[in-house]
């Protein structure tokens, strides 16, 4: 994956190459030193996950205590509840990025993110309706049992894009796709709301939910997380280039021979089932998909293969990072995973928007 | 809002009259509630709207069931009170159905929003935070001298906490000291030393696995409970599904030992209200800690059934 993200950085940097090579005369050497500056970030955000990874295995419910004592509570705590739930934020984190960063492309719009097309209102009002239905009568109880929070997020958030899709009548215009996207958002976001005020029983869950988890990350969900991972990686790095055209202005990608409607569908598909997987697991988290992208852009010019790729990693250890941060600042008690994504990432991109204002002043960063 | 006829009401309104005429002559009432505000009534109210179910359950107790008018829409104890008219919850409380039942007084609980624009409405409204044991006997205080029945409350206070020191005096021995882990909500949200539940359980004996500097209801790190790794769990009906197959929580002694007990939601009521029941909340605690002694506690055999309300 590491080779052909970098073959598609040469070979398509001709196409952003128009803002960021300085003169064409350096435009090949530029292409060079971009691709090896892409590895390098590459092998180096690979490694902070790794290092994260065993941070997070280090620190639980007593702050810092690694595996010093060899008991079978130790064993058990370190392999069914540290390791899943550390490797589920880390998955979690990069399909939110992957998501944000398909979305931005899509979009061509550096404030799209994951839950642009109305996933997470739909993921909310799920949860809500399941939450709402359990204790009306024994057979929705049972049905709601088997469909579990997760199913009922799922199912949700894929519904809001389908449901967003309809509205706006297709994949062809964008514009249209945006404002259905608000319009279900803020429909079903009022649903999930209403739910909620009829039974305050479920006030608390819901706010859980809201402010996303990763306490409850097993195992299965880790499965789950890592081969819908595989899947979006795949899909989205194979429109790659298409996004790459798109930056060009929908005509002139088209005119270069883009099937964009397949694409779209594509890409959309691979939004919804990222956010869909990560937002069943561990609730709403905020900020990551928004805030990846625009870390990856900020360390240098890349083409969509690169970005994609990047900002997955990067979204893996930002959301890792800050659920090791809820374990560890008030343990045992845990802070919402949420906040602290939000306190992360947006201080990191409010303090680079301060230090290069002339950068960030166009739309779309060095896109 | 029709649950009494026009004859109903003269016959109730004839009730008073007599019940007034034999009792002594009506002197102001004035009572300071829990945001320090002194509410003064002309005399001993006749028409009451309760907006919280405890308030409720503490007016029944004091045997002045038929005064209450209206209701929240969580006050379902005692069963009288649920033919009463609903008013809604905290925050869509229905102003105006409210201000047609012509309440002498209001008693709400000291967060509900509605406070303020009913008294902009001339209404007097007693405002009571019950959350603690130490609440509990304050609030049944101020609700004795709210409907002249200083006596009984006294009185009753009592007999609560009689009850709950005999409830504690009868647990066998190996029914103390256990280690219990209260959950309030699958977040996982614990119940503190410093909430309701955990007063109960310390006055049973029992062993909080969550210590006082938490505050009443921390979320927690699920591998701290792990790792306190209780011997009870308590835990409502709405949140017991899935809790043994939760990531590593099949290694606590509760789990493996089947010590889980389930409230169901009748009972998670009288459990999360600080009210003149909590003397059956002490009873319900104690009666799971015995059982849990003995060995494995069975879950409830009746499926999850619970109209909106409270914390189940």
């Amino acid at each position: 994956m590491r080779a052909k993200s970098a073959s598609s950085a040469t070979s398509a940097s001709s196409a952003s190459s128009a803002s960021s090579a300085p003169s064409a005369a350096s435009a090949s050497s530029a292409a060079s030193t971009a691709s090896a500056r892409i590895a390098a970030q590459f092998v180096a955000l690979l490694v902070l996950g790794a290092v994260l990874l065993a941070l997070g295995l280090a620190i639980g419910s007593l702050g810092w205590s690694p595996w010093t004592e060899a008991g079978d509570t130790m064993r058990l705590i370190l392999w069914d509840i540290r390791a899943p739930r550390s490797l589920g934020a880390w998955l979690a984190g990069a399909l939110l990025a992957l998501a944000g960063a398909v979305a931005q492309g899509l979009f061509r719009n550096p404030l799209a993110d994951p839950y642009l097309l109305g996933c997470s209102a739909g993921a909310s009002l799920g949860v809500a309706a399941l939450l709402f239905v359990m204790g009306i009568s024994p057979a929705a109880a049972a049905l709601a049992l088997r469909v579990g929070m997760t199913g009922a997020a799922f199912v949700g958030a894929i519904g809001a894009v389908l449901l967003t899709l309809v509205l706006a009548r297709g994949v062809t215009q964008s514009l249209r796709l945006l404002l259905a996207g608000v319009v279900v958002g803020v429909v079903l976001g009022s649903g999930a709301a209403l739910l909620t005020l009829m039974n305050p029983d479920i006030l608390r869950a819901m706010q859980a939910f809201m402010l996303g988890s990763t306490g409850y990350v097993g195992w299965s969900a880790v499965q789950v997380m890592a081969v819908a991972l595989g899947l979006c990686l795949l899909t989205a790095l194979g429109c790659s280039r298409t996004l790459d055209a798109l930056t060009l202005g929908e005509d002139t990608a088209r005119s270069l021979g883009q099937r964009l409607t397949l694409i779209r569908l594509l890409l959309i598909a691979t939004l919804s089932l990222a956010t869909g997987a990560a937002v069943a697991q561990c609730g709403l988290i905020a900020f990551v998909g928004l805030v990846a992208p625009h870390l990856v852009r900020s360390w240098g010019p890349t083409t969509h293969g690169a970005l994609l790729l990047l900002s997955a990693l990067t979204g893996g250890a930002l959301l890792l990072a800050a659920d090791i941060a809820a374990r560890w600042v008030i343990a045992p008690q845990e802070l919402p995973v949420g906040i602290i994504t939000a306190l992360l990432g947006g201080s990191y991109l409010l303090w680079l928007m301060h230090r290069r204002k002339a950068h960030f002043g166009g739309a779309g960063g060095s896109q | 809002m029709k649950s009494m006829g026009p004859l109903g009401r003269a016959a109730l309104s004839l009730a008073t009259l007599v019940l007034t005429a034999t009792s002594a002559v009506a002197a102001p009432i004035t009572i300071q509630d829990d945001r320090g505000h002194t509410v003064t009534l002309p005399d001993v109210p006749r028409r009451i709207v309760s907006l919280l179910p405890s308030l409720t359950e503490t007016i029944c107790e004091l045997g002045d069931c038929a005064k209450v008018v209206g209701v929240d829409r969580f006050s379902n104890f005692p069963a009288s009170v649920q033919k009463l008219p609903r008013l809604g919850g905290l925050d869509d409380t229905s102003i105006e159905a409210l201000v047609a039942l012509k309440p002498d007084v209001v008693v709400a609980g000291v967060s509900a929003r509605v406070i303020d624009r009913l008294e902009g409405l001339g209404l007097r409204v007693l405002a009571l935070e019950p959350k603690s044991m130490n609440d509990v006997q304050r609030v049944l205080g101020k609700m004795g001298r709210l409907l002249g029945k200083e006596d009984d409350a006294r009185r009753l206070w009592n007999r609560v906490d009689g009850h709950i020191a005999q409830s504690a005096a009868t647990l066998p021995p190996a029914a103390r000291g256990l280690s219990v882990y209260y959950e309030v909500d699958a977040g996982p949200y614990g119940a503190g030393t410093a909430s309701f539940m955990g007063e109960i359980l310390a006055r049973l004996g029992a062993k909080n696995i969550i210590p006082a500097e938490l505050g009443p209801f921390p979320k927690l790190n699920p591998e701290f409970i792990v790792r306190a790794d209780p011997q009870v769990i308590m835990v409502g009906q709405r949140n017991a599904a899935g809790l043994p197959q939760r990531p590593g929580w099949s290694a606590i002694r509760a789990v493996k030992q089947q010590r889980i007990c389930v409230w169901v939601p009748a009972e998670s009521d009288v459990l999360v209200r600080p009210g003149p029941r909590m003397s059956e909340a002490a009873a319900l605690m104690a009666r799971c800690l015995r059982e849990a002694a003995q060995g494995p506690v069975a879950w409830p055999t009746t499926p999850f059934n619970a109209p909106p309300g409270g914390m189940r």
